[in-house]
């Protein structure tokens, strides 16, 4: 029989904090903008320049550091990480090694069984990112775009208390959900903006000792960490009944073709020669400054879960799938103080707006319709001024580009016609123009109404109020 | 009185009351660099145009009364290591024999502002690394005292031009010396400023902890004119302090009476030359007849202070100095076989054999498994010798010594031997490294008619004190004259060694 054994995870989150400049120039981090145009001499690398950390970045750190119950490190360090690479202009990284900002922190997650765990938050670091090498197949050459040099991240590293990919998504999903709520970054695994790399070894069940482990990287979302996770752990099994030994060394993850394959063992590891950097002062993190971030911290999840439950009284599941997204739960809270309809919101929110957001592949973070316009669309349909159809069509074109319902109503006609004497005309006419229909009705076949009712509504153009047809058709039947 | 003779405030002063111009200044500067430029070799990069476009507009500025400071319309010259918009900035170094800066250093801006005529920029030892200005890519300077010698290092360029007339001032950088040591071989008035006084945002950085911008004059009163436009904060640079009173200009006055002077057993012991000892305590016995209390005290650690800071300046150099890779800007190899190779090529060819050296040192001391016994000690010692000279300033109000244990070597002596060429930084690497103020000042001429520098050393933004002191010895002393009054070589040097 073959012998049990135990998987033990650790994870290094890389996040891009979400300032508006970079972490030790002025230059914008917007994404997406002409190759070198965010650029300046300190993300350039120029000679004489010289980097001025941004105090936002170190705000965000902390913020981080106190939802993740870390110690705030009060007298801290960057370091400079050498290494030559083109997308790195200085040749050395500003990160921080000796005296990281945050340490021994840690999040509680929910395991299978249901029970609880702590995963331990080994230390929170801040650092730039690099540049980005773009090859020219045409002109057979490098190119290296420096807007994003400079762009601030924060490392987070776990200690190694994961035991499965299901612990590790927790852990992951928790994170995400603390810093969007801090409104520090956006979390978006597919653009980058979090990128976690995994350390994994196995070990034989009940054994004390770690086992050697690999790290992971190039995991670009939750179904390529859980594939990466389960493949390395079946890889490093395999080697170890095969008698052979796991290498320290770094893999690369190719999700396409569901395995991964090594790029650097140990042996190959650099000597980065940390050091202080001198360009920066130490940093120094006042019992002030603390307070005022305490101050600042918004509501939790889990509080605000609370919060939902006693205040709007709308289902568990409702709850758990807006305030799993920070974006939905603003758009939520907002547009019930707008029209005090909880449940309709809530029901906007888990109907139409995810049937969307499936449909059109777009990430809660990038929802765009306001909650004002909601709430008018909500009274809209209230009012009867527009029916349900009509107001999920609108809702659809607010989804695309937050458009008034009310003006859109109006220049595209769809108000419904409330006219009793041009609706009955309509529908005599349907009567006279489906007599197998009224045939079938009448015969007792009660669905018959329901294609008289479409034929009505059609020949309306949609826009009348479907009860209205249903008492009329009735009456006239 | 002949332009050439004027001191930099003079001539400002005599430009704003119209007895000359800005553009006429400039000229006779030009015409002493033609006749003069071959034999001394004191400029990288000499902008003849440009300078003359600045002091037309710098002279309308005056004229109009836009512009009435302390330097208006004085041309200067700038050591090569700091960037000035669109002009060539090297460092004396083929890595960068083809850079040109987008943006300036801004103590060059705040000259600028003062309606200052920059000549050019001046040579120097290859990113500051050297005692001589001999590891200049582009040939050494000589002493305008002496041809047949060196004229110090690594502001070597800009001590040089100001001694033979060239300029009427200039800035350097000192990061274990390089102002104040040129400065005394070239018979000049030097400052190291307080660390974090000048900002050092464009200046292309060799120790970065230590490295600060200070200026180079031919009096006490430029230097303190100089300083006060200098000096600012700037946040650009982290490090750079804010809320000083910089008007250094009301420093300049006669009066010691009182000021407690240490002088350092520690720096009158082997190895120091008899002129150079004996010239300054001279200058210590001036103070002491014009009411200083003078003594002598122990100061030291003074032996630590050259390993230490070649441990920590070579670490930081050797990280400062990775940017130069070919890659954005600068000297890239011609043939190269994949990006490993381009580094190994475009480095090993563009850089000199004293800037590789100090690389290799900084690359091993932050290596792991060595950095704690190198870096990391050395930065604890670095901070017993700042203790040492806190506790010397509990007692003192000025530190009193020489700034080098010579004159001025001849060309080509000290290259050979490295280590000798460090320990010659004895007396003014531990200004540096515990962060101090200090000026160097002419006090003597030594057998051979070479001049010998008086060191001052102050306690942190104690800048007013040490230019009350250095003004009052000055005015004691009296004109010290000047290089090119000299014709051809001050006198016989003795025969070199082995001729």
């Amino acid at each position: 029989m073959g012998k049990e054994y135990e998987t033990v995870i650790g994870l290094e989150v890389h996040v891009e904090l979400a300032t508006k400049t970079k972490i030790f120039c002025g230059c914008s981090t917007e994404f997406g903008k002409e190759p070198n145009s965010h650029t300046c001499p300190v993300c350039t690398g120029m000679p004489g320049s010289l980097p001025v950390l941004n105090r936002q970045v170190l705000e965000y750190a902390i913020a981080v550091g106190l939802a993740t119950n870390c110690d705030i490190t009060r007298y801290g360090k960057f370091d400079r990480k050498n290494y030559f690479y083109p997308d790195n202009p200085q040749n050395y990284q500003i990160s921080q090694l000796y005296l990281p900002i945050c340490r021994n922190g840690g999040v509680e997650i929910e395991t299978k069984e249901g029970g609880k765990k702590t995963v331990g938050i080994h230390e929170i670091h801040m650092e730039e990112d690099a540049g980005k090498l773009i090859h020219d197949e045409w002109e057979d050459c490098t190119l290296v775009d420096y807007n994003r040099s400079g762009v601030p991240l924060i490392e987070i590293v776990s200690e190694p208390d994961m035991r499965s990919a299901e612990e590790v998504i927790a852990y992951l999903e928790k994170l995400r959900l603390i810093i969007q709520y801090l409104g520090a970054s956006d979390c978006k695994l597919q653009e980058g903006s979090m990128r976690a790399d995994v350390n994994l070894s196995v070990r034989e069940a009940g054994s004390q000792e770690f086992g050697t482990r690999t790290e992971m990287k190039n995991l670009n979302s939750f179904k390529a960490i859980t594939r990466a996770i389960e493949g390395e752990k079946e890889r490093q099994i395999d080697l170890l009944e095969e008698g052979r030994k796991v290498i320290q060394e770094t893999r690369r993850w190719d999700d396409a073709k569901g395995e991964s394959y090594a790029m650097r063992s140990k042996e190959d590891a650099q000597d980065y020669r940390y050091f202080p950097d001198p360009d920066l002062v130490p940093i120094v993190v006042s019992d002030e400054m603390l307070d005022e971030i305490r101050a600042k911290q918004p509501e939790f999840r889990t509080e605000k879960m609370k919060r939902y439950k006693e205040e709007y009284n709308i289902p568990d599941y409702d709850i758990e799938i807006i305030t799993g997204e920070k974006r939905m739960a603003d758009i939520f809270e907002e547009t019930v103080a707008v029209c005090n309809q909880p449940k309709k919101v809530s029901n906007w929110l888990m109907g139409e707006t995810l049937r969307l957001m499936k449909e059109k592949e777009v990430d809660a973070a990038d929802l765009r319709f306001s909650p004002e316009n909601l709430a008018k669309l909500i009274e809209l349909n209230d009012t009867g001024v527009i029916n349900n159809t009509v107001a999920k069509e609108v809702f659809e074109v607010m989804f695309d580009s937050d458009v008034s319902p009310e003006k859109y109503v109006e220049e595209h006609g769809l108000k419904s016609v409330n006219d009793e004497g041009a609706l009955r005309k309509t529908i005599e006419a349907v009567i006279a123009e489906n007599p197998q229909s009224v045939e079938d009705y009448r015969s007792g076949k009660e669905k018959a109404i329901g294609f008289l009712v479409g034929q009505t509504m059609k020949a309306m153009k949609g826009k009348a109020d479907p009860a209205m047809v249903n008492k009329i058709l009735k009456e006239l039947l | 009185m002949a332009l050439l003779d004027m001191t930099a405030t003079e001539l400002a002063a005599a430009i704003k009351e119209g007895k000359t111009t800005a553009v006429d200044a400039l000229n006779e500067v030009f015409e002493r660099i033609e006749a003069k430029e071959d034999t001394y070799h004191c400029y990288v990069t000499i902008d003849k145009e440009g300078a003359l476009k600045q002091a037309e507009a710098v002279q309308r500025q005056i004229e109009s009364g836009e512009l009435s400071g302390a330097l208006a319309g004085v041309p200067v010259a700038i050591k090569d290591n700091m960037c000035i918009k669109g002009m060539l900035t090297t460092c004396s170094s083929k890595i960068l024999g083809n850079f040109v800066p987008t943006y300036s250093a801004e103590a060059v801006i705040n000259l600028q502002k003062a309606g200052a005529v920059i000549i050019g920029k001046t040579n120097m030892d290859e990113f500051a690394m050297g005692s001589t200005t001999e590891t200049s890519a582009f040939g050494a300077t000589k002493n305008p005292w002496n041809t047949d010698c060196v004229p110090g290092g690594s502001s070597g360029g800009s001590a040089a031009a100001i001694a033979a007339g060239e300029c009427f001032y200039a800035l350097g950088s000192d990061t274990g010396g390089s102002i104040r040591q040129p400065a005394a071989y070239c018979g000049i008035v030097g400052m190291k400023p307080t660390y974090g006084l000048v900002s050092r945002y464009g200046l292309i950085a060799y120790g970065s902890s230590l490295d600060q911008i200070g200026p180079m004059s031919q009096d006490v009163t430029d230097c303190a004119a100089i300083l006060q436009t200098i000096a600012s904060h700037d946040a650009k640079d982290s490090t750079s302090v804010s809320t000083q009173d910089t008007d250094y200009m009301s420093a300049l006055e006669e009066d010691v009476k009182g000021l407690r002077i240490g002088i350092p057993k520690d720096y009158f012991g082997e190895g120091l030359d008899e002129d150079v000892k004996s010239a300054v305590l001279h200058a210590s016995e001036i103070l002491r007849e014009k009411g200083a209390i003078v003594e002598e005290f122990n100061l030291s650690l003074v032996d630590y202070a050259i390993p230490t800071y070649y441990t920590i300046a070579a670490a930081e150099a050797s990280s400062n100095l990775e940017r130069f890779d070919g890659i954005k800007y600068g000297y890239r190899t011609k043939d190269f076989n994949g990006l490993h190779n381009m580094y190994k090529k475009t480095r090993s060819e563009g850089f000199g054999e004293e800037v590789k050296r100090r690389i290799m040192l900084g690359s091993f001391v932050l290596s792991s498994g060595y950095y704690d016994a190198y870096y990391l000690k050395a930065l604890k010692v670095k901070a017993l010798i700042k203790k040492a000279f806190d506790d010397a300033f509990s007692k003192y109000d000025i530190i009193l010594g020489p700034v080098a244990p010579t004159t001025a070597p001849q060309l080509g002596s000290s290259l050979s031997d490295p280590i000798k060429m460090y320990l010659g930084d004895i007396y003014t690497i531990a200004v540096n490294l515990a962060g101090l103020p200090a000026i160097s000042l002419p006090c003597g001429k030594d057998r051979n008619g070479l001049p010998i520098g008086l060191q001052l050393i102050g306690d942190c933004f104690t800048e007013k004190k040490l230019l009350r002191t250095a003004y009052t010895y000055e005015k004691a002393r009296g004109a010290f004259g000047k290089a090119m009054e000299q014709t051809g070589k001050a006198a016989a040097l003795p025969e070199k060694e082995g001729m």
